[in-house]
């Protein structure tokens, strides 16, 4: 997969995508991408109208803000700091365990079948199983989600579903009455029980949290572990070579996510004139911050387009940069550390049977950004 | 065998002892408020950041190109500053001060 984006940041450092007729100037290079993530007064996250920031827009699809995404400092401060240390509870070893069997129980299934479509049947079903530890709510929760389908807001026959984004809405709204009556030790309880500067937390506020939660980390998710298989399909050595050296794992899993970017771009509203890239660029109108491409920026990284998977120096933005850096990282990069452990353990190779690119059209850009299919054979070893 | 000093946050002062390994890692092992060390030491996350107290900071240097661009864009850097995935354990560090500088 070579990167759909380097002429253009060679020669330009952006590119033009007309989105809804809300039209969006992507940003390509990593030292463009990272001052301007830094620069959250000039380049907001918060904003009057709900939805914007995400490309393709949500504006129409959604009242609700997500919370702390679609927040600024100093607000934002203390939503963040709210929830952090729950979202950091990836980092314990019991967390870890549990995600372990969780993996094992799905890898050992599927290493007996003749094929499996691993974004539908290991992908979701791994990151939704997942979700339940990082919510702390019952493992039976997951078979709803499973049911969702992979993405939370998109169907496969259009782009932006209101109608689907109202079962994930509807479902948080009852989860939440669900713990106001019967609080338990779960994430919504959590929050419903939390206060900022002495005020507790509105229903709206903790679906705000929620819905960020859901929305996240599965696209992402199911994408990371989705062209992680892929590579592995692909490079069988690379298997070997990390069961050798399991200390590889974790540059493994970071340069995996450097390269694959799960998240191609995130947007910002400009709030006044500016300049980036020689470019005007007027207060209202939108940025994005493209991870994808400043991932691949040969001014700081060596050998950009290729897997290193022992790379030492990695400063990729795959999961943002700055104020807004991604929630839900750590549990991210739990899970796939977790995966690949064991995949490593159970699996001599993968060979792939069926696949169907997931290619995502930026205008000026076309680029794979996952699977909508992906069938292969898991080979015991 | 290398005695490194932490001052967390709350001005709490904890000396720890390691001899391989990076300086992330050592805290991250030893539990010091601050330093998360997220991306593993691959000079990614920033979430590591110390400052170097004055009179050690010939003994870790300088912080390589690459780190100092992340160090540049951090809201509270200072001549000081480092990532502390990118300074190795080694007897050559021995007795260094480091102060997390983590931001509210």
């Amino acid at each position: 997969m070579s990167c759909p984006f380097a002429h253009a940041r060679a020669e330009k450092g952006f590119g033009d995508m007309n989105d809804q007729d809300d039209p969006v100037k992507i940003l390509l290079r990593l030292k463009d991408v990272r001052k301007t993530a830094k620069n959250w007064k000039t380049f907001q996250s918060g904003g009057e109208e709900v939805g914007r920031i995400v490309v393709p827009s949500e504006v129409h699809i959604r009242d609700t803000r997500q919370i702390p995404f679609e927040v600024d400092p100093p607000e934002h401060t203390d939503y963040r700091n709210l929830v952090e240390p729950w979202f950091k509870r990836p980092n314990e070893a019991a967390y870890q365990a549990k995600l372990k069997e969780i993996v094992n129980v799905v890898l050992d299934d599927i290493v007996t079948k003749e094929a499996t479509e691993v974004v539908s049947e290991f992908s979701l079903v791994i990151q939704s199983r997942a979700l339940t530890v990082l919510l702390n709510t019952p493992f039976e929760e997951s078979k709803t989600w499973i049911g969702w389908g992979t993405h939370v807001f998109r169907s496969e026959d259009t782009h932006l579903d209101a109608d689907k984004a109202n079962i994930l809405y509807d479902y948080i709204d009852k989860e939440i009455d669900r713990v106001i009556e019967n609080p338990t030790d779960d994430l919504y309880s959590k929050l419903v029980n939390s206060e900022i500067n002495g005020k507790k937390l509105t229903k709206e506020e903790v679906k705000g949290v929620m819905i960020l939660t859901f929305a996240g980390g599965r696209d992402t998710v199911i994408n990371a572990i989705t062209n992680a298989i892929a590579y592995f399909a692909e490079h069988p050595e690379a298997l070997a070579r990390i069961k050798e050296n399991p200390e590889m794992i974790n540059t493994a899993i970071e340069e995996l996510i450097r390269y694959y970017a799960p998240l191609t771009h995130m947007g910002r509203v400009v709030t006044q004139d500016t300049q980036i890239c020689e470019q005007d660029i007027k207060a209202q109108s939108r940025v994005s911050l493209c991870w994808a491409s400043a991932n691949r920026d040969e001014k700081t990284f060596e050998n950009p387009e290729e897997v290193v998977l022992d790379r030492k120096m990695n400063p990729h933005v795959s999961f943002g940069f700055g104020t807004h850096n991604c929630l839900g990282a750590t549990h991210a990069r739990a899970l796939l550390r977790v995966i690949l452990g064991e995949l490593v353990q159970k699996v001599k190779s993968i060979d792939i049977l069926n696949h169907e690119d997931n290619i995502e059209d930026l205008d000026e850009f076309k680029r794979k950004v996952g699977f909508n299919t992906l069938t292969v054979k898991f080979n015991k070893i | 065998m290398a005695k490194i000093t932490f001052i967390t946050k709350d001005n709490e002062t904890i000396t720890v002892e390691g001899d391989s390994g990076n300086v992330m890692q050592l805290a991250v092992n030893n539990s010091i408020e601050g330093i998360d060390g997220d991306c593993g030491g691959v000079c990614s996350c920033a979430t590591c950041h110390v400052f170097v107290a004055e009179k050690d900071f010939e003994k870790v240097g300088e912080a390589g190109e690459i780190e100092a661009d992340m160090l540049e864009l951090e809201d509270n850097v200072s001549e000081f500053s480092r990532l502390c995935c990118q300074i190795q354990v080694s007897n050559a560090i021995d007795g260094i001060e480091l102060t997390v500088a983590k931001e509210d």
